[in-house]
């Protein structure tokens, strides 16, 4: 985001544009990117929950939510996602942490 | 209560954005996501200067989808009392901006903004039972300045102003029980959780919002930069600091205590949640055992003292 | 318009113009000499004259910082305080000024400690003239009732949205009943008016949820400062105009200073506070004595009107800065070297000195001020003197 003129500042200098920390990519600080593997999720959300960043993905327009991969803007590849998906236990993980090739 | 499961929840909107700067792997804005799914958009959030109030609003970015207000790190808990009161007064006159059933008020700070220096300011908004929530993330020490010693710090923990040398061995004192503290102050909800527990959070959360007067809630949040461990392991940590009782999980309804997790009869030995975290390295050389028995001993001692008042032994 | 003539001390005269503001939140914490203005407005709420809702705070700093909260979602709010109360609260009152909240705040100015002393100087309120609030001084007890009315109608103009802190002499004003005239409450309440809620932000407008007291990095920090810098230089003109409607209303004609005796004087004295009430006892006794001497009482002082002072100032010989605080290391007291800086451009300047007098409540009697006087005469005759002085001190 470009600087802010001084005049179109708010008064206070308060925020008025609500989550617009959106807009500022932290993607770009990963050194790992989790890579989904869709045959093997079970859609258990736990991913989802466990996310620092809100960067899980999710549908939940239909009367199942489910998991649709990831916000690659957002994600810090910290490793939660992978660490406490289910299926990985019986060698199946849905999420799989690789180092990310910029 | 209503059912809640992860499909439940997911259907509530996720109020905090991407794009905040927390470390990555931090429990904290997790907590913090998941605190606001059952809150939900309704909820007016203050927070103490530190850590969570830093990465998620670094002007001119703002995280937060509902209404923040920060103003300094020792009085969260006032400046929340202060908007939960004009709420009141607004209301009585018919003066709310927008019409609303019902607006939740949270306030947040670390172990530094609630344990130590926020202290009085929570003491005295919890004493005169302002209708609001406030949920302390305790990650065992002054995070967002760099990792110095507070009130909550445990036992033998390496931090940057009690460090591990040559003479001196961390930290020398025990943790203050700010839970028991607040639930002295006779208010109506106090609970202790993790984010790794999730449902377990969020019942506590929705019994927090739906108390009518001051509720607190002790949440421990993994810190993999000032813990030291790899920023995958934050929840794995939270799992195993409760299986050690060295996190119990309980709630306290005005004055009655229940535990909301029964720990195994055999409790996983402090030391294999020791061995994980860096700050906690120097009790593993040669001549620094008892510091560890201290601890299990500490560990063991509060967790017979808190079954008792469960009603549990 | 009818007024009523009564006989109150400060701080109840204070505590009635709240009542008739109609505030929705008061946090409030003791502190001598402004305690008796909370008690009196306890119990106006206690008796359902007011249906504030008042926050009874465990310390001043959370005074100020639910006040904040309070004013953050629109509600009209106050508190007050002293001295060290206003020390604890000093971090966040800057807080108040930069989020732009319309708080009130009575400052029953009081000495700042050590030694831990009860009574009045100016020391507390000197010691936050920089933070950002709009401060305003007062003689007596009329003028603290007037600028309680007033403070909110400055504090509250769309234009200017700026905390006032209303200042009165500790246990001289506070404690002391004087007649004055008050006005009826439901006048008070047409001019002062309900609170805006339009104007502002507001933590409760729910469907557009703001962040306030974000943190600012260096690119950003500086540039929010001086809107604060230009809301002060814009604030001067709203408080004229809130001062000529007040004076058209009551027959109370404030300006930014109070011009008393000065037209044809040689010598003139500053003052801020009940001081210049007895200062002016005593410039009417010397000009029976031909003295050509005249007093400028400042009600504005911050913002600062520089200008408008060095205008009337410049034709004084001497002027006579008096200090109720002193600044321990600085070079005289902080009214002096305002003025002494404000007067610096003009091609002709008066002399001026300066003394520091009353601290810690010292009585300040027509006695000193005559010496005073006579110190600013032989000035005039050319005598040299000492540029910063004391008064009413046993050396």
């Amino acid at each position: 985001m470009s600087l802010i003129p001084t005049s179109s500042l708010n008064e206070g200098g308060i925020i008025t544009e609500a989550g617009n920390a959106a807009a500022f990519k932290t993607g770009d600080w990963r050194s790992n990117v989790p890579q989904w593997v869709p045959e093997n999720c079970i859609h258990c959300m736990f991913c989802w929950i466990y996310c620092p960043d809100s960067a899980v993905a999710i549908d939940s327009t239909g009367e199942k939510t489910v998991m649709t991969g990831f916000v690659f803007e957002h994600c810090k590849g910290c490793g939660i996602c992978a660490q406490h998906c289910p299926p990985a236990a019986k060698g199946k993980a849905a999420i799989v942490m690789v180092r990310d090739e910029k | 209560m209503a059912v809640v499961n992860l499909q439940t929840l997911s259907k509530n909107e996720d109020l905090l954005s991407g794009g905040h700067r927390a470390c990555a792997g931090c429990t904290g804005s997790n907590i913090l996501r998941q605190i606001m799914l059952t809150a939900g958009r309704d909820t007016v959030v203050g927070g103490a200067t530190g850590c969570m109030e830093v990465v998620t609003t670094i002007f001119p970015y703002t995280a937060w989808k509902t209404p923040f207000i920060h103003s300094a790190f020792e009085n969260c808990a006032a400046t929340v009392s202060g908007a939960e009161t004009a709420y009141r007064a607004l209301k009585k006159r018919g003066e709310l901006p927008v019409p609303r059933e019902k607006i939740n008020f949270v306030a947040f700070g670390g172990d530094g903004g609630t344990y130590d220096i926020g202290l009085q300011s929570l003491s005295g908004a919890m004493e005169r039972g302002h209708n609001m929530l406030y949920v302390c993330y305790d990650n065992e020490a002054y995070m967002n300045t760099g990792i110095q010693r507070s009130g909550a710090t445990p036992f033998g923990a390496h931090t940057s102003t009690a460090p591990a040398g040559k003479v001196k061995q961390g930290k020398d004192r025990h943790r203050k029980d700010l839970t028991k503290i607040m639930v002295a102050h006779n208010i109506p909800y106090v609970a202790q959780t993790t984010p790794f527990h999730w449902k377990d959070l969020q019942m506590k959360v929705r019994k927090a919002l739906d108390v009518d007067g001051p509720a607190f809630i002790n949440i421990l949040m993994p810190c993999t930069v000032g813990w030291g461990f790899d920023p995958a392991l934050g929840m794995e940590l939270s799992k195993m600091a409760t299986d050690c009782n060295f996190w119990p999980l309980f709630e306290v309804e005005n004055g009655e205590y229940k535990l909301t997790y029964k720990p195994k009869a055999d409790r996983t030995p402090i030391e294999e949640w020791l061995k994980t975290q860096v700050r906690f390295k120097h009790l593993f050389k040669p001549g620094n055992e008892h510091l560890i028995v201290e601890i299990q001993r500490w560990v063991d001692d509060e967790q017979r003292k808190l079954l008792k008042l469960c009603g549990e032994d | 318009m009818k007024q009523i003539y009564v006989g109150l001390t400060g701080n109840e005269a204070v505590a009635t113009a709240f009542k008739q503001a109609r505030p929705h939140v008061a946090p409030a914490f003791p502190i001598t000499p402004q305690t008796e203005m909370m008690h009196k407005f306890a119990d106006f709420v206690a008796d359902g004259a007011v249906d504030t809702e008042m926050i009874l705070v465990e310390s001043e700093h959370s005074a100020m910082s639910a006040a904040i909260g309070s004013a953050a979602t629109g509600a009209r709010t106050f508190t007050a305080t002293s001295s060290a109360g206003f020390a604890l609260m000093w971090e966040v009152i800057y807080v108040a000024a930069s989020l732009r909240l319309p708080i009130c705040m009575p400052v029953v100015n009081r000495a700042l400690s050590g030694n831990i002393n009860i009574h009045n100087d100016h020391s507390d309120a000197m010691g936050g003239r920089d933070a950002g609030w709009i401060q305003m001084w007062c003689e007596n007890t009329q003028e603290a009732y007037d600028h309680a009315l007033m403070c909110w109608r400055i504090a509250e103009h769309k234009d200017v949205r700026l905390p006032v802190m209303i200042n009165y002499d500790g246990f001289i004003i506070s404690h002391t009943a004087e007649s004055l005239h008050i006005l009826p409450d439901e006048d008070a309440w047409k001019f002062i008016g309900p609170k805006d809620l339009k104007t502002g932000y507001s933590l409760l407008d729910m469907d557009h949820p703001i962040t306030v007291g974000p943190l600012d990095l260096t690119d950003y920090y500086f540039e929010h400062k001086v809107s604060q810098i230009e809301a002060l230089k814009r604030a001067p003109k709203y408080i004229a105009e809130v001062y000529k409607e007040f004076g058209q209303l009551t027959g109370r004609h404030y300006s930014f200073f109070e011009e008393y005796r000065t037209d044809d004087a040689d010598l003139v004295i500053v003052a801020l506070g009940s001081t210049a009430g007895t200062a002016k006892d005593v410039i009417d006794a010397q000009r029976e004595k031909g003295v050509k001497v005249g007093l400028l009482k400042i009600h504005m002082f911050r913002p600062f009107p520089a200008v408008e002072l060095a205008k009337a100032l410049s034709k004084a010989k001497v002027v006579g800065v008096m200090d109720k605080s002193a600044s321990f290391g600085g070079w005289g007291g902080p009214l002096f070297n305002e003025i002494r800086s404000a007067l610096y451009d003009l091609p002709a300047r008066p002399k001026i000195h300066n003394w520091v007098y009353g601290l810690g409540g010292r009585d300040t009697d027509t006695k000193q001020i005559v010496s005073l006087i006579e110190q600013l005469q032989a000035i005039a005759k050319g005598r040299e003197a000492e540029t910063v002085n004391l008064l009413g001190v046993r050396l």
